[in-house]
């Protein structure tokens, strides 16, 4: 069977959800790939999700959220583009690949551009190939 | 096998020998302890063989603390044996609760760890290029050590255990605590953790704490500090706020930011993503390039991040190809 990649996409209440549903609505074609989770704000994403969906075998994780100056609550987007920042630095020195997270900023009426950002990284992971950390934390216990 | 005395037994897998001193920190009170118990193994002060253990019946030991990480099968087998003959398994110590020090190994392949070790080093002679292997034939028979595993483990990813003991080392008054809760019989709920309190360092730290906006990241050595001020305030990266206290602040009142060795606080699955939101909350900046900069002021975010749990965290170690 090919390998078609989970993407776990945590995607912010105001801007980047209300996009996903104006793709929805208009019809936008786009790979079946993103398991969508909806959170008040990007903010809200803490690290501790995005590990525990690559531990758990999410093959990519996709974080959306407003357009920098345009956040419901502000700055939440700021917070989220440093922590992202920071995470980004941190999953690299883990070997976690450079495509696998991603921050992207989707505004409510980008729905076609929500449409583009999906199959994109559906395309990058599929290069990729499937996420080898839950598999290969199981071999580390066959090894012992 | 006397009355009543205590039957315990304190070991060391993979970790620096500092927990077993800490025990001995505790000064005179472990003239106490060696009239409440009898210590049947502990490879650092008492004489004792692993023959003897073996020899024990099951559950014959009250207590055992074990203390540093499992690395090697040597580790492993006598945590098993130790867990086998000890009605409480203590992991005494950041290593044998979260993998410490050595789990930041995991960020290295064991291939990378040999090289280092006995044959690309400033240290060694380069036509030395001996390599220990887990069997060597030699006249008499077969030698054997134990195997150098692929990664390090935490204690409780090889044998059940019933509390913790985190620090490195626990503060001594700490260990007291523990010790003589486990005489007293007054002892938590399974799985807790002991000898530790559930607030974070942050809480505990006497300095003055402001909103911290952070432009430039210092190592302590790099900045003359206030020693009344957040040391976050002043750039000097501190694990305090995603770690749990009960040690005394012993580090961020000598000056040291918190190295984060009493673990997470409870109920948090990842401490080091934790100190991740906390550290890029205090960046002050909106620009993707300026953050770029002021983080660039970090260089290893990562060992910061899990200086001590590892092998505790989601990820468990590096997956660099």
């Amino acid at each position: 069977m090919a390998f078609e990649p989970r993407i776990v996409g945590f995607l912010c209440n105001w801007c980047s959800y209300t996009g996903a549903d104006l793709a929805g609505t208009s019809r936008v074609k786009y790979p079946f790939n993103v398991r969508i989770i909806r959170v008040m704000c990007s903010a809200r994403i803490d690290p501790t999700f995005i590990l525990k969906a690559l531990s758990d075998g999410a093959d990519g994780v996709l974080v959306c959220g407003c357009h920098p100056g345009d956040c419901h609550y502000v700055e939440g987007n700021y917070k989220a583009m440093r922590r992202y920042a920071l995470l980004k630095k941190t999953l690299r020195s883990l070997g976690v690949e450079e495509d696998r997270v991603r921050l992207e900023w989707v505004s409510a009426s980008e729905g076609v551009r929500f449409g583009e950002v999906i199959a994109d990284m559906t395309e990058k992971i599929r290069k990729l190939g499937p996420n080898r950390i839950k598999a290969e934390l199981i071999l580390d216990k066959a090894e012992r | 096998m006397a009355d009543k005395k205590l039957q315990i037994a304190l070991y060391w897998g993979a970790g620096c020998g500092g927990c077993d001193v800490a025990v001995l920190d505790t000064n005179e009170f472990i003239l106490d302890v060696a009239a409440l118990a009898d210590i049947r193994l502990w490879p650092i002060a008492v004489d004792g063989k692993y023959k003897d253990v073996e020899h024990m019946q099951d559950g014959e030991l009250d207590l055992t603390l074990y203390n540093g990480a499992v690395r090697n099968s040597e580790n492993e087998e006598i945590a098993k044996l130790l867990r086998q003959k000890s009605k409480i398994m203590v992991a005494f110590g950041s290593c044998a609760h979260m993998g410490g020090i050595p789990g930041l190994a995991n960020l290295c392949k064991k291939e990378e760890i040999f090289k280092t070790a006995y044959l690309d080093n400033p240290s060694i002679e380069s036509r030395n290029q001996v390599v220990p292997y887990p069997q060597t034939k030699v006249e008499v028979g077969e030698l054997e050590i134990p195997t150098f595993y692929k990664r390090v483990y935490k204690l409780d990813a090889i044998v059940p255990v019933d509390y913790y003991v985190p620090g490195c080392p626990p503060a001594p008054h700490q260990i007291k605590t523990v010790l003589l809760a486990v005489v007293g019989g007054k002892l938590p709920p399974r799985g807790s953790v002991v000898g530790a309190s559930d607030r974070a360092v942050c809480d505990e730290c006497q300095r003055k704490k402001n909103e911290k906006k952070v432009s430039k990241f210092y190592r302590p050595w790099q900045i003359i500090q206030d020693f009344d001020t957040c040391l976050m305030e002043q750039g000097i990266l501190c694990a305090g706020s995603a770690t749990r206290g009960g040690c005394g602040v012993r580090c961020p009142n000598t000056g040291q930011g918190c190295r984060g060795c009493y673990g997470p606080m409870p109920n948090v699955k990842d401490q080091g993503a934790k100190l991740l939101s906390a550290v890029s909350s205090v960046i002050d900046s909106k620009d993707p390039k300026e953050i770029e900069r002021i983080l660039a002021g970090i260089p290893d975010f990562v060992s910061m991040a899990y200086r001590f749990g590892l092998p505790a965290s989601m990820l468990q170690r590096s997956f660099q190809q």
